[in-house]
Order: structure tokens, then sequence, then C-alpha cells
């Protein structure tokens, strides 16, 4: 879909509020290290996978945040920094710029602010959240499910229908696991939560899924609770 | 469609002096700070191999004493990768720690959806280093995001104070100390560096064999001083990481036209928005390396590339796309150049292109090999054993 950069998309939103994000952004300690200007060479757009697949480019990105365009990056915040790869092909920047990390800066104030489009972009992501903030690995053996992966064909389902006998036929002893990558001590856990509850990174969370945010909640009060530890996540 | 000749690199050598590099070596300022007691410094243990990064640098990888920081994608869904690194470590007799008091470095989770923060993704990480510490080993990073992550985490504590004030308080409730090492380490580096050593003990002839690399955009595009470079491998203007590897068991690596490019994971495309990763994959690096190279493999050392490049091609097929190029990782080939078996340690099974040609093509009867596995897992079902040993997969 093309992008519409015409300002008139978001003409209800105030533009003391898209200030307001916009000075988020720029408080971030990493933004002057990642923004230096831009010379429009286009490097950046030249070297991005995205660039090639959707109407996305870095360089307007590092452009309309170097000139401070209020507008275009409350725009470029909704509708195109959920389109980056987050690979980083970018950073040959004859300028220094970081395009790829102008982008996270602004897609954590997007979580943060709880924007619509950033809730849409992550729809269908909860689960992965879900697993990585609960138990420590990003993704697990069960995941391999036909109806997760259509799209990578019959051998999923044969990793499916094996799954429990062929995690017993892996030689390291820390791979005999199913719901995780691998062995994970419970202690390590504990500790992975108090960091979560230090960071404020469960706030992240209520900001973009109040659901998940419960769900996650339950399961590590609990867990802190059994383990001596006296911490809520309101 | 315009077709461009694909120029070689090999022909000019780049050669850099780190007196002119453009950055200054963050390891200087790294024991700096260890010397006005801001945190500990663990050292590369002995023996360690030097090699050269991208301005001409020496970095220490360690041979053993290693602390292996697996990485969720492999571990889950493509086991054989971090198994093979294990076999590897063990055939050399090499002391390793498989520890289970590691967790993610959570910075799949990150660079896809940003449900975290700087402080957060520092304390995870440095988390993790102080529990190789406490058992007194060091880290050896499987994870190609993960070592890219960890070294911008690095670079942040170095230059921000705050961050590692706040870091080391979390630590400190966490009653851990604040250490970092000396170098931040990947697999495929060790590798690179056991080489020769690798090529000592190859059994299995792989000089028929032309393959294409992708190197990893987190590994070399990430704080990209950091990664190794040799003159000896495309002149030294581009990593010589993976190539160098092959090279030394004999595999001819041939060159092509989208060797920068990204594989098309994305982080969050992989999992919720594949239309774009399985488009990229496939046209952009599948198709211009059968077009350009028609190799009998590729080869690549990072979780996300593997899985991108092997599992988007089943789509591509469907689409009548020029595909059926196996992909492993370099850690699989190594580990099957010295004899490993190929569903018991590499574990190709969990892969998705058809790899049975290139099997075939260094001579491995697979179908036996696969009866092999076969009679194990039967064992398994059987209740005579409950897990498969090392031994067992000799």
């Amino acid at each position: 879909m093309a992008l519409d950069l015409s300002y008139n998309k978001y003409s209800d939103v105030s533009y003391d509020e898209k200030e307001r994000l916009f000075e988020e952004c720029k408080a971030d300690d990493r933004w002057s290290h990642v923004l230096y200007g831009c010379y429009e060479c286009g490097i950046c757009v030249a070297a991005c996978p995205s660039a090639r697949f959707y109407d996305f480019s870095p360089r307007i990105i590092a452009q309309a945040a170097a000139r401070e365009d209020v507008d275009l990056v409350y725009t470029l915040m909704n509708d195109s920094v959920w389109d980056c790869s987050q690979c980083f092909s970018c950073d040959r920047c004859p300028r220094q710029n970081s395009p790829g990390q102008i982008i996270t800066v602004m897609r954590e104030v997007a979580v943060r602010n709880g924007l619509q489009t950033a809730k849409k972009a992550l729809e269908g992501y909860g689960r992965i959240i879900y697993k990585i903030m609960s138990t420590g690995s990003q993704v697990s053996p069960d995941m391999l499910q036909p109806n997760a992966f259509p799209d990578w064909g019959g051998h999923v389902g044969e990793i499916s229908d094996n799954l429990e006998v062929w995690r017993k036929a892996l030689p390291p002893e820390t791979l005999h696991t199913t719901e995780t990558g691998w062995v994970v001590d419970d202690k390590t856990i504990i500790e992975l939560y108090l960091i979560w509850h230090m960071t404020g990174v469960m706030d992240m969370i209520e900001s973009i899924d109040e659901g998940l945010h419960m769900i996650l909640v339950d399961v590590m009060e609990e867990k802190l609770e059994e383990a001596g530890y006296d911490v809520t996540f309101d | 469609m315009i077709h461009l000749p694909v120029v070689k690199a090999n022909g000019r050598t780049f050669k850099a002096n780190p007196d002119e590099a453009p950055t200054h070596d963050l390891r200087d300022e790294i024991f700096q700070l260890e010397k006005e007691g801001e945190w500990e410094v663990m050292r590369v243990p002995e023996p360690y191999m030097e090699v050269m990064t991208k301005y001409g640098r020496t970095k220490k990888i360690p041979v053993e004493k290693t602390w292996h920081h697996k990485s969720c994608g492999q571990c889950g869904h493509i086991p054989g990768y971090s198994t093979s690194i294990f076999w590897l470590n063990r055939e050399f007799g090499l002391d390793y720690h498989d520890p289970t008091d590691q967790t993610s470095c959570t910075a799949w989770n990150y660079y896809a959806s940003a449900t975290s923060n700087p402080a957060a993704q520092a304390a995870v990480a440095m988390r993790n280093f102080a529990a190789a510490h406490e058992v007194g080993y060091f880290p050896l990073i499987h994870c190609g995001t993960s070592f890219g992550h960890y070294k911008e985490v690095r670079h942040a504590l170095v230059h921000q104070h705050d961050l590692r004030r706040k870091v080391r308080d979390i630590l400190k409730r966490l009653g851990k100390k604040l250490v970092i090492p000396e170098e931040i380490v990947h697999y495929s580096e060790w590798v690179l560096a056991m080489r020769h050593r690798i090529a000592e003990r190859q059994v299995i002839d792989m000089s028929n064999i032309t393959a294409t690399v992708h190197p990893a955009c987190h590994y070399h595009k990430l704080i990209e001083e950091d990664a190794i470079y040799d003159s000896e491998i495309y002149g030294a203007q581009r990593t010589a990481i993976v190539t160098s590897t092959l090279e030394a068991l004999g595999i001819t690596v041939g060159d092509y036209s989208t060797w920068y490019d990204c594989c098309g994971f994305g982080f969050r495309h992989i999992l919720v928005s594949r239309d774009f990763s399985r488009s990229f994959s496939v046209k952009r690096k599948i198709e211009k390396m059968i077009e350009e190279v028609n190799p009998d493999i590729t080869v690549t050392h990072d979780t996300g590339c593997v899985t991108t490049l092997d599992q988007s091609q089943f789509a591509g097929k469907a689409h009548g796309c020029k595909v059926g190029l196996p992909v492993m990782a370099d850690s699989q080939v190594a580990a099957l150049a010295m004899g490993a078996h190929p569903y018991k340690v590499l574990q190709l099974h969990w892969h998705n292109t058809d790899n049975k040609p290139f099997l075939e093509k260094i001579g491995i009867d697979y179908e036996q090999k696969w009866r092999e596995f076969e009679a194990e897992v039967a064992k398994i079902k059987a209740g005579e054993k409950e897990f498969m040993t090392w031994d067992d997969a000799k």
C-alpha cells in the first residue's frame, strides 16, 4: 500500500500531541548518536530490504527526524516504522546516521504511548511476547505447528507429530524440552522477572496489550511469591 | 531485467591500519573503566587464538572454557545447529559449559516489537555475563543477533554513565557483580579460528562442492568494526566469516551480486508478516545464488538466516521460483566434514529444503544414516532408553 505523506491522515491529532511524542524520541539517550542530519544520498534505501518490498524509505525517516518535521514524524511513526526489518543495512550511511536505530526509538515511543497502529502491527505477536517474557526463550519447539506455519510446508507437521521423541533424540541434555528452547533454571527466570519489574517493561506491555499484561502479571507474581519476593507489577 | 556482471572483490586487497581506524578501540575504554572501579573485565581465557577485525585490530578468540550462550531459534527450531557446535567442542576434547542459568538475550523480541528498553536489555545481557563469570567460563555467543545486540549494549554501557549506574544497581539487587567480557565472541568466529584444526580432522572430502555464503547482518553491520576480516578472503573488503572456514575445508565459495543483502528475516516479519520474508529471501537471495553460482549448498552463521533462507523455499517452489538450495550453518558443515552423523548430530530432519543431493554428492549414504537415527528413535519410543546420548550419536 502506498504511504500517504500528505499530512491529512492524522489531521485529527493535535500538533501538541505529535510534538510531545517527537520530544519523547529526542529525549532518548541514543537519539543524538544515531541522527546527524541527512545528505539525501539514498545509500540507506539502496541497502534496505524493506524498501524493496514496501513503500518504505529509511531516508525519508532520517530526513523527517533531522528536519524536525513533527507532522511527518508522526505519520511515519504510525504508518512506516513497523515495515523496517531492523537488519541495520542502513548503517552504511556516510553521515553516520543509523535510520534503523532512529526507528527503534520511534517504535519504543509508539509502544509506550499505546498508539493504535503499534497495536495493529503487533496483532498476533502477543504469544511471542508471552513466551519470551515468561520463559526466557523466544521461540519454542512446540510453536512448530502446521496451522502457525502453513507456508513452511508439510515438514512442520512431521516435526509436530514427532516432537516429543525427536527432542529426546538430541544429544545435549539441555535441549530435551518442548515448551522452551532449552532448560532454564527457576532461579534464572525469577531474576528475569525482577529485571522486567525494575525497568518498567511491564508498563510498556500494559500500554500495548492489557489482556497480555494481566496474564503475564498473574504468572510472574505467582512465581515471584513462591520464591519469597513481595513484588507487584501495579 | 538488467543483468550486471558480478565483479569479484578478490582482485584488490584492502590493507587496514589500526592506527588510522575511524573509531576508538572500545577495549581501551573497557579496561579504563575497570581501573576506575566501574566494573570487572572478564579476560579471554588462555589459550586463545588471534584474528584480525575490520580496521586491522586483533581480536582474541578463546579455544575452551567457553560458556555457550544458546540461541532461541537454533535450540527451538533447528537444534542440530547448536548440537553441532557442542559436538565440535567434544571432538576436540575441549572444556565447555552448556548453562541452564541462561536466558535469551531477548533481542529478537526487542527488534520485533520494541516492548523493552535499553536498561532492560542491558540488564539481561549483564545478568547472563555475570552467570558465566560465576562459573568461571567465558561467553561464546551462538546467535548473530545476540552477538550484535550485546556489542550494542557494551557500546552503550561504555559511553552512558547513567545506564551503567542503573544496570549496576539492578545487578546488585540480583546479588550479582557488574562484569563485562573483554571480547564479545560469536561461535562462528571460534569455528573460523579453529578451521585448520577442523581441516586436519576432516574425513569427508568436500572438494567437489560449491557453496554460497550469506553473512548475517547483525554479525557484520552492527558495530561493524568487530567482525573478522582477512586479506586472503575477498581482499579484506568484506568480512571473512564463514567463507574462510569453507575454503579451509576445500569447498569452492562462489560470489553473487546480492551478497550484502539481508536474508529477509525481519524479526517481526518472520513471525507475523512472512509475505515479506518469503519474497525477499527467495527473490533477492536464493534465486540470485542459483542464477549466478548454481551452488550445491548455501552456508550461513545465524539463527534467523538459516531459518528464513531454508523455510522460505517451500512457498517459492509453489510459485515456480528457482529454489531447492540446501541451507546449513557453518557449524553443521564443519561437523559433517569431521564425520558427524547427519541426523543424530546435524539433525537435518528439522530443515526444510531437500539436502539429500548434497549429502549424496559428498558420498554420504543418507538412507542408511536415516535408518540409524530411526533405530535410536525406536529405542526411545520402546522405553529402552530415555534419551539419545552423545555416545549414541557417535
